[in-house]
């Protein structure tokens, strides 16, 4: 019976480790080895060395130009987030009455579908019958057409992603915060230290590592963005809102050219891995935080 | 003290104001959404525009139906979500529990290497599975929906989930099933699969949830109409020339309906599986 006992665990992995093998690890490393190709539907196959990356860093403005894009979004959207669900949870945690009721609305849209999302607010931002420029021509106002500005549509976009996703974090805040030990309010109370004082030397460095955790997850999802850039714009207007994944799913699935896909989607995977490293190598130290 | 009172009844005023505020900026498109989706067609465009569509038009909701084979995405979407639900269930609480409680080498390894594939974006492995999909004939199927899912992204995080909880069970239940002469399967069945319905709850939360939503697998999958998912059929409603906004509203009304029902009845455990995301 106990010899058999091995040979059960092996049978009940079995589903799973196949699945990594034939879905993520066969993948990740043909992928690997198609940016080294001029893979494409268009062509014979062939190996082109290292070709597609310096033509993605040398030859390409339209992928530095990407790569601007994806920043710009990260570098809007991540501080925007962190800071406004930090807020809300802040607030949450008071437990007023009818507290709960503030909390499910901020997190219904993390349940909606991004699909839907950014079809309202696609059409709350239309020029002329979205409600937005008829608010403001209720106070004689004249609106830009927001989602085809070459300066406004990127900000529309971050604006948006942070109202879908804000609640995320709010919970994962919210759960960090009840975690502190109230032993350390009531120490700081008694030193006298003002509300101010508390946050900022009690109540922040202890919850660094869920903020820190969420710091990364937040960002590792903004270098990912696609859903709201489909539909919101559709990279437009011209290359202004490219982001990584779109400019990916262009390449790939609209012009099949899976070699330079592939290769900017390992330049992708590979930020993504060291931004992972730098999340368990941080959250290492962290760990006595976290009993 | 008095002043202390004053101090918190002032700074709790300040709190309803803020969060009444952020969340009335959260709820304008859900108003939205809903006041086109019964708004007159004529009355779209009208200025100032109606908070409150006069007369209240029903119709929208049917004729979305009538327009597209709407019952048909309807139907997409939720087998595609159950069998993707059901099957990282199953499989993920399998594995979950030998990873667990069973012992047999390189278990520790096999499970590092598993966990670590939970930083590789799908984004990343769909050109290479796209091109297998299409060598086995099986692009503009639903089984690129389903399978690599099940058993890639989201059956990897179902397992480090449940073999967190497998290990908070006590082993002596193990033991003595084993003692009786129960093997591993039928202590599974018997004994830990019932046990573990609540992490299987969050767990079904999380992946019903990103199946239901998600875009880019269709996107790239599906070509004929019968066989779109609710997003990505909307998604291609607004592709369309001149948008009907108070139908592709009543479209998405319907597609958000159901599992924002389901939210409110389950909160908890709705914030619980998708706040997951975040522990890994």
């Amino acid at each position: 019976m106990l010899r058999n006992e091995k040979w059960y665990g092996y049978l009940f992995i079995s589903p799973m480790v196949l699945g990594f093998a034939a879905f993520l690890l066969g993948p990740i490393l043909t992928a690997f080895f198609m940016s080294f190709t001029d893979w494409s539907l268009l062509r014979d196959i062939s190996f082109v060395g290292f070709d597609n990356y310096k033509k993605a860093f040398a030859d390409d403005p339209v992928f530095w130009e990407t790569v601007g894009n994806t920043l710009y979004f990260s570098a809007g959207l991540v501080p925007l987030n962190l800071s406004l669900a930090l807020g809300l949870a802040l607030l949450l945690k008071k437990k007023l009455p009818g507290i709960d009721f503030f909390r499910t609305a901020l997190f219904t849209p993390v349940v909606t579908s991004l699909v839907v999302w950014s079809i309202v607010f696609k059409y709350i931002f239309a020029t002329d019958a979205g409600l937005i420029n008829q608010a403001l021509r209720i106070l004689g106002l004249e609106g830009p057409a927001w989602l085809y500005h070459l300066e406004l549509t990127m900000p529309v976009v971050i604006v948006v992603s942070v109202l879908k996703n804000v609640g995320l974090n709010m919970v994962i805040f919210l759960a960090a915060l009840h975690d502190v030990p109230k032993m350390y309010y009531e120490a700081a109370s008694l030193d006298g230290a003002s509300r101010w004082k508390t946050l900022t030397n009690v109540t922040l460095p202890l919850i660094s590592p869920s903020v820190f955790l969420a710091l990364i997850l937040t960002l590792i999802g903004s270098l990912k963005v696609f859903g709201q850039i489909y539909i919101m714009t559709g990279g437009g207007p011209g290359t202004s809102t490219y982001v990584l994944v779109y400019y990916i799913y262009q390449q790939a699935f609209k012009l099949y050219e899976f070699g330079y896909a592939s290769a900017i989607a390992f330049i992708l995977f590979f930020i993504v891995f060291l931004l992972t490293l730098l999340q368990w190598s941080v959250r290492k130290r962290w760990v006595h935080h976290e009993e | 003290m008095r002043s202390n009172r004053r101090g918190s009844l002032l700074s709790n005023t300040i709190a309803y104001v803020l969060l009444t505020l952020v969340t009335l900026i959260i709820l304008v498109p859900f108003f939205w959404m809903v006041t086109t989706s019964l708004k007159h067609q004529t009355k779209i465009f009208l200025f100032p525009p109606q908070w409150i569509p006069s007369p209240i038009v029903w119709g929208n909701y049917i004729e979305v139906f009538s327009r597209q084979p709407f019952h048909l995405y309807f139907f997409n979407s939720t087998y595609i979500a159950v069998l993707v639900t059901a099957g990282t269930c199953l499989f993920a609480s399998l594995a979950g529990y030998a990873f667990a409680k069973i012992k047999f080498p390189f278990k520790n390894t096999i499970f590092l290497i598993l966990l670590s594939s939970m930083m590789i974006p799908t984004e990343v492995t769909a050109i290479p599975l796209f091109e297998w999909m299409s060598a086995l004939h099986l692009v503009n199927t639903h089984f690129p929906l389903i399978v690599p899912p099940m058993l890639g992204a989201y059956g990897m995080f179902g397992v480090f989930l449940l073999r967190q909880f497998f290990i908070t069970v006590p082993s002596d239940l193990d033991e003595a099933a084993k003692i009786d002469g129960c093997t591993p399967w039928t202590t599974f069945c018997r004994i830990m699969f019932p046990l573990c319905v609540p992490a299987l709850a969050t767990l079904c939360i999380f992946v019903f949830l990103h199946s239901w939503n998600e875009f880019f697998d269709p996107l790239i999958y599906l070509s004929s109409s019968k066989l779109y998912t609710l997003p990505l059929a909307l998604s291609l409603f607004t592709d369309q020339s001149g948008t009907e906004w108070h139908l592709l509203m009543a479209a998405s009304v319907l597609a958000t309906l159901p599992l924002l029902i389901v939210f409110f009845f389950a909160q908890k455990k709705f914030i619980e599986g998708v706040a997951m995301t975040g522990i890994k």
